[in-house]
């Protein structure tokens, strides 16, 4: 059978199962639908946090993105798992503990004060719609390139699949089909790596391959009898070397804007609202710490095999490419050309490919092969020969990834608007089923707006990605951080701390984005700080004005106190002990 | 609530305070240290084919962030049941 009817078999299956699974799980209360009735079993939770966090662009374009930065792309990997240390020792259980549903609640509750409400909840509409967008133009992409729709079809299928199970099932319904996501991804992702890291090095476990040495089938695969016994990634370091790139161990980005990067990714992601709910949906305190581990464990094992795709790929691409007569050219090749991610300009008419530095359009630049990052995941099956099934299994598994991550993101925006805005601010005696449909009301809403999204692209949505981290990091982080161990922290402190944060991270990434882009480079930033990176210090900013505010302004009242000395404690301890 | 029960409550909160430090110190340790700091320092050495800075900023401080969280849990596990505040 051919790629397409596998990819059309596979998908038509996943999404079967995720209707039923919607269906079969459908939300009947408010706590069915913010909360999933804190009856997820910390396992489950773990799969649905793993396929909430893996997006369209950990699944499709990150291993590729790694294979162009060497070690310098690093700061995805540690940055995006780094976080979960931080949730689970320092967020999850005690969030699980306070038990109500939505983050700006959290806030409001803590910090006792309206004004904290409206600012979370419009951060958190911010930073979610902002990380959508991305998603539903994704599931267009893998739909257009793997099925033969046009990018704005797949984005009305996809649409109509997220409005189907978002709003019926709420969190409930999204969290079982989450599970289902996770499997169906990981498949995708795993099965080509471990082929391809036996074929390469004989270990079949692509961690350990990466380290390996190519072995006399893997020489044959690089058609290169030379790299036999040889450390792949010494190969590698030296097909870089000679295409006139750095080594690909080594890192060409100064270690102060890695080391702001990470860890803005760090905490941005620990304050990501989509992210910190899942933790109520468990029975108890216990479980949120060990359904963060089941989470990272699960997010670890994409995470710990993309670098190996990024290498595996990277040698196998330029060893089948350059220096190759492009009428010899391998069928994969000409295959993704009608996708435009990869392409052949003949500069010098001798007929063969030729990779180095520079824009493959750049007269200047001797470089003749446009190789687009996604091609590293996309048309990796074909290019190490396996079978069409797993070909297919690619577009299967991006469109799993893109939709369990637009549906997490679509939950936080609809509970901002029901529980938060309406229920919490507009008509607080609105009944149990009148905020239900303004929840599935907000979810189809944003359902929509996401998609016009996805259709349309707003231009600055990769500009804007380091917004929503960096976001996240700056306003949610320091002020549930303060709120769960500091129970001096006030209403005063966070709203100060929140709005310098925010102003100064915004701030930032306007100036060197939009307003003077030419100086968004390492001699312009701050201290060599990127935009990317600022997201650390708009939270330490957050931290000493939150602190500083804090002393000159009163405590909070002792009820205030005696709340957050009840989340530390597991059990039913109803009365708080008061450290007076 | 007796003055005892508080007591023991604050010793709780101590400890695991002290747990969470230390296991910060190593996820500290494991990625923005070994992972970028020194990192070309490490390069130097190597395990089967991965030079040591560059296994860390790929996968060693991921595999140890795994540990981290488990080791937390199990000690925390213990730690409810030492003060009898574990939930059923």
């Amino acid at each position: 059978m051919s790629i397409l009817t596998w990819t059309w078999i596979l998908t038509g299956i996943s999404f079967a199962l995720y209707i039923y699974i919607a269906y079969a799980s459908r939300a009947k209360s408010t706590g069915d639908f913010y909360a999933a009735e804190q009856s997820v079993p910390p396992v489950l939770n773990g799969m649905a946090t793993g396929a909430d966090w893996m997006s369209a662009a950990s699944f499709i374009s990150m291993a590729g993105l790694i294979s162009f930065m060497g070690r310098d792309g690093s700061f995805y990997l540690m940055g995006w798992t780094g976080g979960y240390v931080l949730l689970a020792m320092l967020f999850g259980p005690y969030l699980r503990k306070y038990g109500k549903f939505t983050i700006p609640q959290f806030m409001a509750d803590r910090y006792y004060s309206n004004t904290v409400r409206v600012l979370s909840l419009i951060c958190a509409i911010f930073v979610s719609f902002t990380y959508v967008a991305g998603q539903m133009r994704g599931v267009g992409v893998v739909f257009s390139r793997f099925m033969g729709l046009s990018i704005n079809m797949g984005v009305i299928v996809g649409m109509a699949l997220v409005f189907f199970y978002a709003t019926l099932g709420g969190m409930k319904g999204i969290t079982y089909t989450q599970v289902a996501q996770y499997c169906v991804l990981i498949c995708a992702y795993l099965i080509p790596a471990v082929f391809i890291s036996m074929q390469l090095t004989g270990n079949p476990i692509p961690q350990l391959g990466m380290g390996s040495a190519v072995t006399a089938d893997g020489a044959v695969m690089l058609q290169d009898p030379a790299t036999q016994g040889k450390y792949l990634l010494d190969v590698l370091n030296g097909i870089q070397l000679d295409l006139g790139f750095k080594e690909y161990t080594s890192g060409l980005r100064p270690r102060i804007d890695v080391w702001f990067i990470t860890m803005s990714l760090m905490i941005g992601t620990a304050g990501l609202p989509h992210i910190l709910i899942r933790f109520f949906t468990v029975p108890k305190m216990r479980d949120a710490r060990s359904s963060a581990g089941y989470a990272l464990i699960f997010i670890a094992l994409l995470y710990t095999t993309a670098p190996a795709i990024s290498v595996f790929a990277r040698t196998n691409f330029i060893k089948s490419v350059h220096n190759v007569k492009y009428e010899a050219a391998p069928s994969w090749f000409k295959n993704w050309e009608k996708t435009k991610l990869v392409a052949f300009q003949d500069k010098n008419g001798d007929g063969i490919m030729t990779i180095a530095k520079g824009a493959w359009d750049d007269p200047k630049s001797k470089n003749e092969v446009k190789i687009d990052q996604d091609i590293m995941v996309l048309a990796n099956p074909e290019i190490a020969k396996l079978p069409n099934w797993v070909v297919g299994l690619i577009g299967a598994g991006g469109l799993a990834a893109a939709l369990s991550t637009a549906a997490g993101l679509l939950l936080v925006i609809s509970a901002a608007i029901s529980h938060d805005l309406m229920k919490g601010i507009l008509t607080p005696n609105m009944s149990e089923s009148a905020e239900l449909w303004w929840a599935r009301g907000a979810a189809g809403v944003a359902v929509c707006i996401a998609g016009l999204f996805g259709i349309y692209p707003p231009g600055f949505v990769a500009q804007v990605v380091a917004f929503a981290f960096g976001l996240a990091a700056a306003s949610f982080f320091p002020c549930i951080l303060m709120g769960i161990f500091n129970k001096k922290a006030n209403k005063e402190g966070a709203l100060a701390g929140m709005a310098v944060g925010i102003v100064f991270v915004a701030a930032y990434i306007i100036y060197f984005k939009f307003v003077n882009p030419a100086v968004n480079n390492k001699d312009g930033w701050w201290f060599g700080i990127s935009p990317e990176g600022i997201g650390t210090v708009g939270a330490a900013l957050n931290f000493i004005v939150m602190y500083v505010v804090g002393k000159f302004t009163p405590e909070p009242p002792q009820e205030i106190q005696d709340l957050v000395g009840s989340l530390r404690y597991p059990g039913k301890l109803v009365v708080p002990p008061s450290a007076h | 609530m007796s003055v005892h029960a508080t007591k023991e409550l604050q010793a709780y909160w101590k400890e695991n305070l002290v747990i969470i430090m230390v296991h910060l110190a190593i996820w500290f340790f494991v990625s923005f240290f070994c992972g970028i700091m020194v990192v070309d320092q490490l390069d130097a050495y190597m395990i089967g084919g991965f030079p040591i800075g560059f296994w860390f900023a790929n996968q060693g401080s991921i595999l140890t962030f795994v540990v981290l969280i488990w080791t937390y849990v199990y000690m925390m596990n213990k730690l409810d049941k030492k003060y009898d505040v574990h939930e059923g």
